[in-house]
């Protein structure tokens, strides 16, 4: 089965770590991906910029708003992604819990809904 | 034989298969699926066509391999309908083997898997003991809402629910790897003593529902002790449960009334029940892995020590309280630990223990801890606050015998 892994995590963070911190950071999530690869589980993955950049649309009155920002307003983002295929949710979970997201912010795992079983 | 004598009899074979088979043929259908409602739809057609062919052709010498093979047509066009992600290959596969599995005389035993999927911790805390009871034992869901106090259409929906994210979100049917077993263990053990503790509301047996519960319960952990044999914790539930069990009549009176443990006719307990707990007890703790289970047990054993030997054992009862606290950090068992040094050092120092407790906002509504206190402020002579707190204890209190109980007890504190 597909899982998508989601990262959330409070963007301010980042920016309060000294370059050092964040060399440490990119280092861990590369070490991740690497990992992910090397079992032969990793479908995609990518970093977001921030939700600042982010753009949202909507229909209000049948009319296509086109507005600035992220659609949930909330402190922690979307940050990334990571596309995994693994047997069962507990693999997906041991996979989740190694991710350094866990560690300063939530990741959120969902199974990918595979297009034939759309009946259900 | 007449056709009424037939069909009674094929009524009485379903019933035993599926009291003994219902949950390992669940559980066998939907290993590889994860289709828990796939499962249980098949299998109740299968009792029905069961219920309909038996009483004329007379029950089959297997009936458990009987039920497979009709559920298994029905099963796999369920699933060739609905899963079609899974190859016609692995499909044709499943046929085979589940009707290999039909002529064999015995197929595997999955239910532990079952019960683990139930309890996985991706599955609510709330609704893994309902879970539990309709996969694994058949029970239907507004038999599992009156004895949980649900309504049914609220519990139906919460199970439909959890079965579907067993499936969709792809939760394995498995038993868990070493490393993972004892805390996962811990989960589907909370769900069956959640279950008990339900059942165990209704005293009396008057309510089918609940007191079923309660022994479906000790059906399911004997499950667990029978599928993971020689795990402490296991059998230090199954003990746990066995001693209260044991007392259920004991706990009211030819009138109804309630009777504290203290009061009761040791005559009226099951001592076959009380033997098999102090047996299953001594085997967990040999094993030198003890656990919140085994203490409690160790408890009951303590009190039942007590009442046969009228040799007081408070101070070990006591030790036993401060061990378990270590495990179980709640106010339930400070609580009882308090009403222990009561019977050691007095009312004031069983009061003096409570003191710490007062500032948890969850105890407001706590039946327990207001009769506790009123009961050692009554002990201590200070009859004004035990009166207010039995007044707030008797109008949180449900069962009527209780507080008829409690009542009295206040009546004493009169001055």
């Amino acid at each position: 089965m597909q899982y998508l892994l989601t990262l959330y995590s409070d963007e301010s963070g980042w920016n309060k770590m000294t370059p050092e911190q964040q060399k440490q950071g990119v280092g861990a999530y590369a070490a991740y991906g690497k990992a992910l690869q090397e079992a032969g589980v990793l479908k995609g993955s990518n970093r977001l910029r921030p939700g600042s950049t982010a753009t949202t649309l909507r229909t209000t009155n049948g009319k296509t708003q086109i507005l600035d920002g992220p659609f949930a307003d909330s402190k922690e983002q979307l940050g990334g992604y990571y596309l995994i295929d693994v047997p069962d949710l507990d693999a997906a979970l041991s996979w989740a819990g190694r991710c350094p997201g866990v560690g300063h912010g939530v990741v959120e795992v969902r199974a990918i809904w595979d297009a034939s079983t759309y009946s259900q | 034989m007449t056709l009424h004598d037939s069909s009674l009899q094929a009524r009485n074979t379903a019933d035993a298969v599926a009291r003994r088979s219902y949950g390992k043929l669940v559980a066998y259908l939907a290993a590889r699926t994860r289709d828990v409602d796939a499962a249980e739809d098949a299998l109740s057609d299968a009792f029905a066509a069961a219920l309909a062919d038996w009483p004329r052709n007379g029950c089959p010498a297997n009936p458990e391999a009987w039920l497979l093979t009709v559920a298994r047509r029905k099963f796999l066009d369920k699933v060739r309908d609905q899963i079609r992600e899974v190859g016609s290959d692995e499909i044709e596969q499943m046929a085979d083997s589940l009707a290999a599995a039909a002529r064999e005389s015995d197929f595997p035993d999955q239910r532990l898997g079952l019960m683990f999927a139930c309890t996985h911790p991706a599955i609510d805390v709330g609704i893994r003991a309902p879970l539990m009871l309709q996969a694994v034992l058949g029970l239907d869901a507004a038999r599992i809402a009156s004895a949980f106090l649900i309504s049914p259409a609220t519990m139906g929906q919460r199970l439909v629910r959890a079965k579907q994210k067993i499936r969709q979100a792809g939760i394995p049917l498995r038993i868990p790897q070493r490393e993972e077993l004892h805390d996962r263990l811990g989960a589907v053990l909370d769900a069956i003593y959640a279950a008990f503790a339900e059942g165990w509301q209704d005293a009396f047996g008057t309510d089918v529902a609940r007191r079923d519960l309660a022994e479906e319960s000790i059906y399911l952990c004997r499950l667990v002790t029978e599928l993971a044999p020689g795990e402490p914790e296991a059998m230090g539930l199954l003990a746990l449960m066995l001693y209260a069990e044991s007392r259920r009549r004991a706990r009211r009176d030819q009138q109804g009334e309630y009777v504290p443990m203290a009061e009761q006719r040791l005559e009226d307990w099951s001592w076959p029940m009380i033997d098999e707990a102090e047996q299953l007890l001594l085997r967990a703790c040999a094993a030198k892995a003890p656990g919140r289970y085994q203490l409690e047990a160790a408890i009951q054993s303590a009190h039942i020590e007590r009442r046969r030997t009228g040799r007081a054992n408070w101070e070990e009862i006591v030790q036993l309280y401060d061990a378990l606290f270590e495990y179980a950090h709640s106010p339930v068992v400070a609580i009882n630990r308090a009403l222990a040094i009561a019977e050691l050092h007095g009312a004031g120092a069983g009061l003096d223990a409570l003191e710490p407790l007062a500032g948890d906002p969850r105890l407001a509504e706590y039946q327990p801890w207001w009769a506790a206190k009123a009961e050692l402020l009554a002990r201590a002579g200070r009859l004004a606050e035990a009166h207010h707190a039995y007044d707030v204890a008797i109008g949180l209190e449900r069962d009527d015998s209780v507080r008829r109980f409690l009542e009295r007890r206040r009546l004493a504190t009169e001055i």
